[in-house]
C-alpha cells in the first residue's frame, strides 16, 4: 500500500494505473507507467518539500584513490605506509590535515567534510563500484540503478526538470556497466558527452560536430525534410508524430541555444586557467555550467586512480590536477551562491592498500582496498569543516563510526528531498525502497546526521 | 512483361500523387488510394486461415485494414524481420525486377534457410535466457560462448521446441561441455524458488511474482535437488542433482494436479513431461504467441511474457490456431513463422487507414517500430562498409571480437558499446521482453544526426568511396544509393529534391553523396521497420 501511495499520490498516475494496481501489481504498474508515459509530477509524491539541494556534482575517482595519500594521511605509520608523503598539511579547519599536494583544497576545508570510514569490504572494481553507486551488494534479484539514475527518476524529466540537456550527464566517458540505470532502463541512463572539454572545441557527442558548419547543418536539415517521403506518407501514424518531435528536440540542442552550455569559450580565460587546462579541470567548469542550467546530476568520471604500479609518480602528477579543479569548483560554486543547493560528492569505488607494495612486480604500488576509505561531501545542505569517523592508526580498518554506501546515498537523497525510505518502481513489481530497508539485510550504520 | 511493368510504374506514380493529396485531407484517410512506393491495392498472397481470422474480426469491429505493402516494402520488411539484416543492393534489384508472381513466398523460404536467421533468432533467445558473461548473471565468457553456440545449433537444425525445452530443463553437467546447463546458471539467484520463477517466465510466459506464495513453492519443489559446484577448471561449473537433498514425495503442478515424485529420480522430469506434452494452457500457447510477437512487435497476448487469466488474448481463435499448428507440425518454429510471413495480414502496409484506436491491437496495420540497437548498428555498418569493434572488458583477460562479426551475432550481452546502450539493447538481467527499449527520443536522434561516430562512418566509408569514384551517370548513382540504403529506387519527387539541393548547396561528388546518405539514414524509412 505504501508503495502505491508514495509513488502515485494523486496525479494522473493514479488514474492510469489503478486498473493494473487492482490486479495485483503495485510498483510494477508504476514502473510501466513511469517508463511508458513519462508521467508528469512523478517524483512529486516522493520528493519532499524540505529539499536543501537541487543538484549533485559527483567526482567519480575511477580506480579507487588511495585514502592515505589524499584525505586520510597517516604520517606516523612509517614509510611502508606513507611512502614519500609523510608531511600532510594543515587546512583552514583546525585539526584537519590532508596530503601535502592538495594545498588549494586545504584552503577550502571549511566548505567540505571528510567521511573517513566508508566501508564495504569489496576489492573488485566493478562489484565495489556497483556497491558504492547503488548502495546494494551485487548479486540480488534486481540490477539496481546508480545514484544518478535515481536522481534522474525523482528529479529529472517528468518530475519537474524541463531542460534540453538530459538530466543525468557524465563528463566525458561512461563509468561502465556498473553505474547504469539498472532496472530503471534507458530513460534514466546517463548521457556521456564524449569529447574533451580541454580541447579547442568541446565536441559533445551528438551536439557539437567538429567538421560540419552550422550552415551545412541547416541545409542538411532541409534535405532531410525534403527526402522524408515515408514520414510524409505515414504522417497519421502516431509513431511518426513522436519521431518528428524527437528530431525537433534534437535540433534544439544542435542548432538552437540548448547546446551552448558546453561552449566553454564563453568563460573568461582566467576562470578556465583557475580550473586547470586539462580534461578534469575543464570538466569541473563544465559541471558548474550544467548545474547553473538546472541539470540535476552531473558525474565527472575521473580515471587514472587504479595505481598498482608507479603509484607515487602517478600521485605527483594527478594530485595537483585534482587540487586545482576540485578547489576551483568549490570556490566558484560558493561565489555564485550555488554551493548551498549543489552537493559536491568526491570518491571512488574503494581506497588502496595502506601498506605500500614495494615488491615486484608492483615496485611501489597500492592495491584495491574496500575495508576503509574516504569520501568527501560538500554543499547542498551538508556541513563543511567536519570529519566523520576515524580509521585505525595505519588506515587499515574502521576505528569508529562505519559509514556504508547506503548511508551515504541515503543522506544525499534526503538532502535532495528524495525519501530514502520511499518506494522505487521496478519491472517485476517487487516492493523495493530507494535505499535498502532492514529486510534486505544490507549493512547500515545510519545516515550522516553529523553533517545534516 | 516489360510493358506491364511500365504500366504498373505509371499507376504507382499516379498513386503517389493521390497519396500526397490524401495527406492534405487527413479526415478522409480511409478514402485514399494506396501510396507509392509503399503500398499496393492487390494482395500478393493467397488468403490463409490467419487472414480469415484477422480480417473477419476487423470486419466485425468495422476497422478498415491498411492496404497491402508493395514489393519494395515487403523485401525490406522480410529481411529485417526474418534475418535482421538489410538486403544488399544486388538482392534488392534482383527481387524488385523478378517478375514471378510467387517471389514473396520464394524470398521467405530463402530467408528462413539463411545462416543469418540463426544469428538473429539466437539473439532473441539469448535475450530471453539472459545470456551474459558478467554481473549480474555471471556465466563467464567461456560458458557464455558455449551456451550461445548450443542455442545457435538448435536453431540451425530447427530442433523441435519441445525437445529444446526438455534439454534445457533436464540439463546436468559441465557448463563448458553440456552448455545447456547454463540455463540454470543464468539467473541472478539460483535457489529453487528463483529457478521456479525463471522457468515460469521462460516456458510458460507467466510472471510467478503474481502467484500466491504456495503455488510458487509447489513449482519450486521440482527444482529442490538442483545444485552447483565448481571444478579445478577456471570458472567451470557443474550443475547436478544433489543426492543429499531430498525432494518431497508429492508435488503439485501449476494446473493444480498433484503428482508423486520418484524418491531417487529427477523430480524435474515429472514437471517437464507435463509441461512439454502440449496438454496445458501455457507451453505451446506461449511460444505461438511469442513467434507472432517477434514478427509484429506485439503479441496476441501482450506483453508476451505476462500471460494470465485477466490479460486474455486479443484474438483467442487466432492464438489457438497458431498453437495447434505449432504442436501438429512437431513443434516446428519455422513452420509457424512461415505461416505468418506468408499471410496477407503480415503483408499489410504500415500506413494506417483507420483512426480506430483498436486498429493496432487487432493487427489492422503492420506496426511501425524503430530498428533494435543491434540491427540498426549492423545496418549502419552495411550501408557504410565501416565495421564496429566490440570488446568485452570484464572479466580480464578482455575478449576482443573480430571486426567482421555482426552485432546481432555477438554471443555475450556484456560486450561494451555506447551505441547499443543508447539504442536500448536489453541488459539481459531479467529476461523480460520489456527490457529492450526501442525508444526514439532526442538523445537517439542527436547521435544519428550529429555524432562523430556516425559522421566518421560516412567519412571513412569505402562503400561511398567506391560509388563516388565509379563513372556512373548521376541517375544511376542515386539509384544505387537508394537501393543500398532503402532497398528501393528513388521517386521522381526525390530526384527533384536532390537536384534542388545540389543546385542550392553547390556541393558535388563525395560531399553531395555523403549528405544524401546522411539524410537517408536519418529518415524514418531507414530507422523503422515499416
Amino acid at each position: 500500500m505504501r508503495a502505491w501511495n508514495d509513488i502515485t499520490a494523486g496525479g494522473a498516475a493514479g488514474m492510469l494505473t489503478r486498473r493494473l494496481f487492482l490486479k495485483g501489481s503495485l510498483a510494477g504498474a508504476a514502473w510501466v507507467a513511469a517508463r511508458g508515459l513519462g508521467l508528469p509530477a512523478f517524483g512529486a509524491g516522493a520528493a519532499r518539500a524540505t529539499a536543501k539541494a537541487r543538484a549533485v556534482i559527483q567526482i567519480w575517482m575511477w580506480g579507487g584513490p588511495a585514502h592515505l595519500d589524499t584525505f586520510d594521511p597517516k604520517p606516523d605509520a612509517g614509510s611502508d605506509y606513507t611512502g614519500p608523503f609523510d608531511k600532510p598539511i594543515a587546512t583552514n579547519v583546525a585539526g584537519i590535515r590532508i596530503n601535502e599536494l592538495l594545498p588549494l583544497l586545504a584552503k577550502q576545508a571549511d566548505k567540505y567534510s571528510i567521511v573517513r570510514t566508508l566501508t564495504h569490504g569489496i576489492n573488485g572494481h566493478e562489484t565495489a563500484a556497483y556497491m558504492v553507486q547503488t548502495g546494494r551488494p551485487p548479486g540480488g534479484r534486481l540490477s539496481f540503478p546508480s545514484a544518478g539514475a535515481v536522481v534522474s527518476l525523482f528529479k529529472g524529466r517528468g518530475a519537474g526538470y524541463q531542460g534540453e540537456i538530459p538530466p543525468y550527464v557524465v563528463l566525458t566517458q561512461p563509468q561502465g556497466r556498473f553505474s547504469e540505470a539498472g532496472f530503471l532502463g534507458l530513460k534514466h541512463k546517463p548521457f556521456a558527452t564524449g569529447g574533451d572539454p580541454a580541447a579547442a572545441r568541446f565536441a559533445v557527442e551528438g551536439i557539437v560536430l567538429k567538421d560540419v558548419s552550422d550552415e551545412r547543418q541547416r541545409r542538411r536539415r532541409e534535405l532531410l525534410s525534403a527526402l522524408s517521403t515515408f514520414r510524409a506518407a505515414a504522417a497519421e501514424a502516431p509513431q511518426m508524430a513522436a519521431a518528428e518531435q524527437a528530431r525537433d528536440e534534437a535540433y534544439a540542442t544542435i542548432l538552437g541555444d540548448g547546446g551552448k552550455v558546453f561552449d566553454l569559450s564563453q568563460e573568461k580565460d582566467s576562470v578556465r586557467e583557475r580550473y586547470g587546462r586539462n580534461t578534469f579541470g575543464q570538466s569541473c567548469l563544465c559541471a558548474r555550467r550544467l548545474v547553473e542550467k538546472g541539470v540535476p546530476y552531473v558525474t565527472i568520471n575521473y580515471p587514472g586512480w587504479d595505481t598498482h604500479k608507479q603509484h607515487f609518480q602517478a600521485m605527483r602528477r594527478l594530485l595537483p590536477q585534482l587540487d586545482a579543479g576540485f578547489s576551483a569548483l568549490l570556490e566558484d560554486l560558493a561565489a555564485r551562491g550555488l554551493l548551498e543547493s549543489t552537493i559536491v560528492w568526491w570518491g571512488g569505488e574503494f581506497g588502496r592498500t595502506p601498506r605500500v607494495q614495494w615488491e615486484p612486480p608492483w615496485n611501489g604500488g597500492r592495491n584495491h582496498y574496500g575495508n576503509v576509505f574516504s569520501h568527501v561531501l560538500a554543499g547542498g545542505g551538508f556541513k563543511g569543516g567536519q570529519v566523520v569517523g576515524a580509521s585505525t592508526a595505519r588506515g587499515e580498518e574502521v576505528q569508529e563510526r562505519p559509514v556504508y554506501p547506503c548511508d551515504l546515498l541515503g543522506s544525499i537523497y534526503a538532502q535532495l528531498g528524495i525519501d530514502p525510505d520511499g518506494a522505487m518502481p521496478n519491472p517485476q513489481g517487487l516492493d523495493v525502497r530507494v535505499t535498502p530497508d532492514a529486510a534486505e539485510g544490507v549493512k547500515s550504520a545510519g545516515r550522516l546526521k553529523e553533517l545534516m | 512483361m516489360h510493358c506491364l511493368a511500365g504500366v504498373m510504374n505509371s499507376v504507382l506514380r499516379s498513386w503517389l500523387c493521390l497519396g500526397l493529396l490524401a495527406r492534405g485531407m487527413a479526415a478522409t484517410a480511409a478514402a485514399r488510394g494506396p501510396v507509392a512506393p509503399y503500398e499496393t491495392a492487390a494482395p500478393a498472397a493467397a488468403a490463409s486461415p490467419i487472414d480469415e481470422l484477422v480480417f473477419g474480426r476487423l470486419k466485425d469491429l468495422r476497422i478498415v485494414p491498411a492496404f497491402f505493402c508493395s514489393d519494395e516494402v515487403f523485401l525490406r520488411r522480410a529481411f529485417l524481420d526474418v534475418v535482421g539484416v538489410l538486403p544488399t543492393r544486388e538482392e534488392a534489384r534482383a527481387f524488385l525486377d523478378d517478375p514471378r508472381p510467387d517471389k514473396r513466398a520464394r524470398l521467405i523460404e530463402t530467408l528462413l534457410a539463411r545462416d543469418e536467421f540463426v544469428d538473429y533468432w539466437a539473439m532473441k533467445w539469448a535475450d530471453r535466457l539472459r545470456l551474459k558473461a558478467e554481473f549480474p548473471i555471471r556465466l563467464w565468457p567461456k560458458s557464455a560462448q558455449a551456451y550461445h553456440r548450443w542455442i545457435a545449433g538448435c536453431l540451425a537444425e530447427n530442433r523441435p521446441y519441445d525437445r529444446m525445452a526438455r534439454e534445457l530443463l533436464l540439463a546436468t553437467g559441465s557448463s563448458y561441455y553440456a552448455p545447456e546447463v547454463n540455463f540454470y546458471r543464468a539467473m541472478q539467484q539460483r535457489d529453487a524458488t528463483n529457478i521456479a520463477r525463471t522457468v515460469a517466465l521462460t516456458f510458460m510466459g507467466v510472471r510467478a511474482e503474481r502467484w500466491p506464495a504456495d503455488r510458487l513453492a509447489d513449482l519450486a519443489a521440482f527444482f529442490s535437488r538442483v545444485a552447483f559446484k565448481g571444478t579445478s577448471e577456471w570458472k567451470e561449473e557443474i550443475v547436478y542433482l544433489d543426492p543429499l537433498k531430498a525432494a518431497p514425495a508429492r508435488a503439485r503442478l501449476p494446473d493444480g494436479t498433484e503428482v508423486a515424485l520418484p524418491p531417487d529420480g529427477d523430480p524435474r522430469a515429472v514437471l517437464v513431461e507435463w509441461l512439454v506434452s502440449g496438454k496445458n494452457p501455457w507451453f505451446a500457447r506461449h511460444m505461438a504467441n511469442r513467434l507472432w510477437y517477434e514478427l509484429f512487435g506485439r503479441g496476441i497476448v501482450h506483453e508476451p511474457d505476462d500471460m494470465r487469466p485477466d490479460n486474455p488474448p486479443v484474438h483467442p481463435a487466432l492464438l489457438a490456431y497458431l498453437e495447434r499448428e505449432l504442436v501438429s507440425s512437431g513443434w516446428d518454429m519455422r513452420h509457424v513463422l512461415r505461416l505468418i510471413l506468408r499471410s496477407r495480414t503480415y503483408q499489410l502496409s504500415a500506413i494506417p487507414r483507420a483512426s480506430d484506436p483498436r486498429a493496432a491491437a487487432h493487427f489492422a496495420v503492420y506496426p511501425l517500430r524503430r530498428l533494435e540497437a543491434e540491427v540498426l548498428s549492423d545496418a549502419l555498418c552495411r550501408v557504410t562498409g565501416v565495421p564496429e569493434r566490440y570488446v568485452s572488458p570484464v572479466p580480464e583477460p578482455y575478449t576482443y571480437l573480430p571486426e567482421e562479426m555482426r552485432t546481432v551475432a555477438l554471443p555475450d550481452g556484456n560486450s561494451t558499446s555506447a551505441f547499443l546502450e543508447l539504442f536500448g539493447r536489453p541488459a539481459r538481467d531479467t529476461g523480460l521482453a520489456a527490457e529492450r527499449d526501442n525508444a526514439d527520443g532526442a538523445e537517439q536522434r542527436r547521435h544519428l544526426l550529429n555524432s562523430s561516430h556516425v559522421h566518421d562512418k560516412l567519412a571513412r566509408s569505402p562503400v561511398l568511396l567506391a560509388l563516388a569514384s565509379q563513372t556512373q551517370q548521376p541517375g544511376e548513382l542515386v539509384e544505387a544509393v537508394y537501393l543500398t540504403v532503402l532497398s528501393r529506387r528513388p521517386t521522381a519527387l526525390e530526384l527533384k529534391a536532390l537536384a534542388d539541393y545540389r543546385d542550392r548547396s553547390g556541393l558535388r561528388g563525395r560531399e553531395l553523396l555523403t549528405d544524401l546518405v546522411w539524410a537517408l539514414i536519418n529518415g524514418e524509412e531507414f530507422l523503422y521497420r515499416h
